[in-house]
């Protein structure tokens, strides 16, 4: 691996507020988006002329249109209370990243062109044009943000720094400056299907070649089904499932559970994704167009149940969103939850008795877990608020023995982000990753140290992918972060498997 | 005197008019916008009950700031529930007859005084000594805590050092209600409390004192979390559909 060009933060035994050390982050951009990334979103390819002007129109449009980002940019009091919240503050010391810091780069513009305050007595109460200075510390410092909503549990007024930094992001695109990260993947799913760029054939090879792999593995024929029409479910996952590491672990457990539970269910090569990066450009257009992809894919394949993998924002995105984005789901069968979580889908057929673990399969390890910011703070599971804590750890507890949580300040609702989501999760923002993810890092060491806690699950392909490349940085293997479904791979037992006692006396009488 | 009673009886009429007419422009602003995701913070209640009965724990006890600084918490908490107090005790110069629980309050309002000061103070002093908040303090920040620090002061001086005759106080803003100005007693202490009073209520709501309407409309803290099951639209997304 590349030798980090930064200080690489240590790991305390006690989390510290640390104090502030004001443009400390200010070195860090991300690549800015081509025109051709811009075009295939709707957005100007450069810089606009009068972009200042265009800023401004397109900052009252959203006043006009998101409530909350009028409500937000109002109501900040300034108490504080959120300022040691965010990860990539505790990460990083810049106090531009303190949620208040980072929302007030947007709200002294909006005091200046939109308040009476801010137009008469701007130095009173912080307010400044919108200047090239300003524009670059947006463009610097909403990059520096996952969007993990930790701000809003604190706020008195449940200000979401997440709803601040999409409208920021929204405003950059509209005048020609997007983020190349986000907007060439959206780009991939408009023009082949998903965020990696998987054409329809290579898909279907991949999970010919794994199915060749589970059969080797178990003696079992689970399938892999792609484009077929007439299956019950639909199963929209993120594209890293089908190739990377952890995370297709996770795809051959999806499988296996459906194998179990004896469904019909297909994947889409045309809605080969769930992540909508729609959501990290704050874009309601995008988001939408990404989302629309998967009711075509349902229609025209006539499923009857759509479930999804595990991946962080994209269950915010279906969760809370698709019912608005792309519904009325009317068409599907309404005796389940629409959309439905794999978590969802595994824990009801543990409840009804039809999958047997062996949970001795996963005693090499001992778990914790990482709520995912998205599944934890903006998402939902089962029918009962905090469902998304539960379930989770429920179908953990099922499949393995040796299981601890970290400390309660960091888990659930209070969880730390893995310092990779928001459309962070690129090469050009290793320092922030790496930065952002300590006090994750932190709660995780204390576990390792006190309960010998070997691997963390996490059920969000972006935790996976950072983790994988981030825990090295501390000093961790990066083997070390697993799959909710990975762990339950290796722990069902398989119908139609024989098990060890039974295939060694047919191999004596074969003898 | 009567010059003065003029003054701060327009003072007092255009003050009003700005609260209400501003305050009420800002909440059907609010109201009237859009919110066209569904983006409660989760664990959120799945219920309208549920989320009146979080609403409240907000507007009472301030559960989002206990759990976020526990520091701030105890503060800002004394200094609102300190003027809830000072508010009802003050009614009885708006209101006749006054009514029993107004009367009984009375001696509570003095401590709602004290408690409101004390509470300032805290909030204030944090902004001096802690870097992070220091850092993210504006003037304003500064002036409203010194704006309502000195109507605290003011209107204790009033009680424990130089009184003054509330009785005609009470007339001057009786008169008031009939478009009638009568005689405000000069003592200084009082007509810098009024000044200062007016003043605050006509920042109200062009100022961060806007978070108090504000906090009945954020979404993250309002919304109900049911998105799977009722169809939530806004009507400029729900155009798009028709294009």
């Amino acid at each position: 691996m590349a030798k980090a060009n930064f200080q690489v933060p240590e790991l305390k035994e006690y989390a510290e507020i640390p104090e502030i050390e004001p443009g400390v982050m200010a070195h860090s951009k991300t690549f800015k988006s081509k025109p051709e990334f811009q075009d295939a979103l709707g957005f100007p390819g450069e810089l606009v002329e009068d972009w200042q002007k265009k800023a401004i129109d397109k900052m009252g449009d959203l006043l006009g249109r998101y409530r909350s980002l009028r409500v937000y940019l109002d109501s900040c009091v300034k108490c504080g209370a959120c300022t040691d919240k965010c990860h990539y503050y505790l990460g990083t010391h810049d106090p531009k990243n303190m949620p208040v810091g980072r929302q007030d780069l947007l709200r002294k513009v909006y005091r200046r062109y939109f308040t009476l305050a801010g137009r008469f007595f701007p130095d009173l109460v912080g307010a400044t044009e919108l200047t090239e200075d300003v524009l670059g510390d947006w463009y610097n410092y909403f990059h520096q943000c996952s969007q993990c909503r930790r701000c809003s549990v604190f706020c008195p007024y449940g200000i979401d720094t997440a709803e601040i930094s999409m409208a920021a992001r929204e405003i950059m695109d509209h005048i020609g400056v997007g983020q190349k990260y986000c907007n060439e993947i959206i780009g991939k799913v408009y023009k082949i299907g998903n965020n990696l760029g998987l054409p329809g054939p290579a898909l279907i090879d991949t999970l010919e070649g794994l199915e060749e792999d589970v059969f080797d593995d178990t003696g079992v024929e689970v399938k892999f089904p792609v484009d077929q029409e007439g299956a019950e479910i639909l199963l929209v996952t993120p594209s890293a499932d089908f190739f990377a590491e952890p995370h297709v672990d996770g795809l051959i457990g999806y499988g296996k559970v459906f194998h179990e539970a004896g469904v019909s269910w297909t994947m889409s090569t045309y809605a080969s994704e769930a992540a909508n990066f729609g959501m990290f450009i704050g874009s309601y257009d995008n988001m939408r167009r990404v989302a629309l992809r998967i009711r075509e894919a349902a229609i025209k394949l006539g499923v009857k149940r759509i479930v999804f993998g595990e991946c962080g924002h994209a269950w915010r995105v279906a969760y809370s969103f698709l019912n608005t984005l792309a519904g009325p789901w009317d068409f599907l069968d309404q005796r389940y939850p629409i959309p439905q979580h794999i978590c969802e889908f595994t824990y009801d057929l543990i409840q009804q008795g039809k999958l047997k673990f062996d949970k001795s399969q996963n005693d090499d390890k001992v778990l914790t877990y990482h709520d995912s910011c998205n599944v934890a703070r903006a998402s939902r599971m089962g029918d009962k608020p905090g469902g998304q804590f539960d379930i989770p750890r429920a179908i953990i507890r099922e499949v393995c023995n040796h299981y601890y949580d970290m400390d309660e300040e960091t888990i659930r609702d209070r969880t730390f982000c893995c310092g990779g989501g928001g459309g962070l999760l690129t090469d050009d923002l290793m320092e922030v990753r790496v930065k952002g993810a300590q006090p994750r890092i932190e709660a995780l060491n204390h576990v390792i140290q006190e309960k010998a806690v070997t691997h963390m699950a996490a059920i969000c392909a972006i935790c996976k992918t950072q983790f994988t490349k981030v825990l090295p940085y501390y000093g961790m293997d990066m083997d070390q972060i697993v799959g909710i479904h990975q762990l339950v791979s290796n722990a069902i037992i398989l119908t139609g498997k024989e098990s060890d006692e039974q295939s060694s006396e047919s191999a004596q009488a074969t003898a | 005197m009567s010059f003065i009673s003029d003054i701060y009886a327009y003072l007092f009429y255009f003050a009003t008019l700005v609260l209400l007419g501003g305050v009420a422009f800002k909440i059907l602003q609010y109201a009237r916008t859009p919110a066209p995701l569904k983006i409660p913070t989760t664990p959120a209640p799945t219920t309208r009950v549920g989320v009146a009965l979080r609403m409240t724990r907000e507007v009472v006890l301030f559960e989002s700031l206990f759990r976020g600084n526990k520091w701030t918490w105890i503060f800002s908490w004394m200094f609102h529930f300190g003027l809830l107090l000072v508010t009802l005790r003050h009614l009885r110069y708006f209101i006749d007859p006054v009514p029993v629980p107004i009367q009984m309050i009375q001696p509570f309002g003095i401590y709602g005084g004290m408690a409101m000061i004390v509470g300032l103070a805290g909030l204030w002093t944090r902004r001096f000594f802690v870097d992070r908040v220091r850092y993210i303090s504006s003037r304003s920040d500064h002036l409203i805590l010194g704006l309502l620090i000195a109507i605290g002061l003011t209107g204790l001086m009033m009680r424990f050092v130089v009184h003054t005759d509330i009785i005609r106080v009470k007339e001057f803003f009786a008169g008031l209600y009939q478009f009638e100005v009568f005689v405000l007693p000069a003592d200084p202490v009082l007509l810098l409390h009024l000044l200062l009073v007016a003043l605050l209520m006509i920042i109200f709501p062009y100022s961060k004192l806007l978070h108090a309407p504000g906090l009945f409309f954020s979404p993250t803290r309002n919304q109900v979390d049911n998105p799977r099951e009722q169809r939530h639209i806004a009507p400029w997304a729900k155009r798009l559909e028709q294009e």
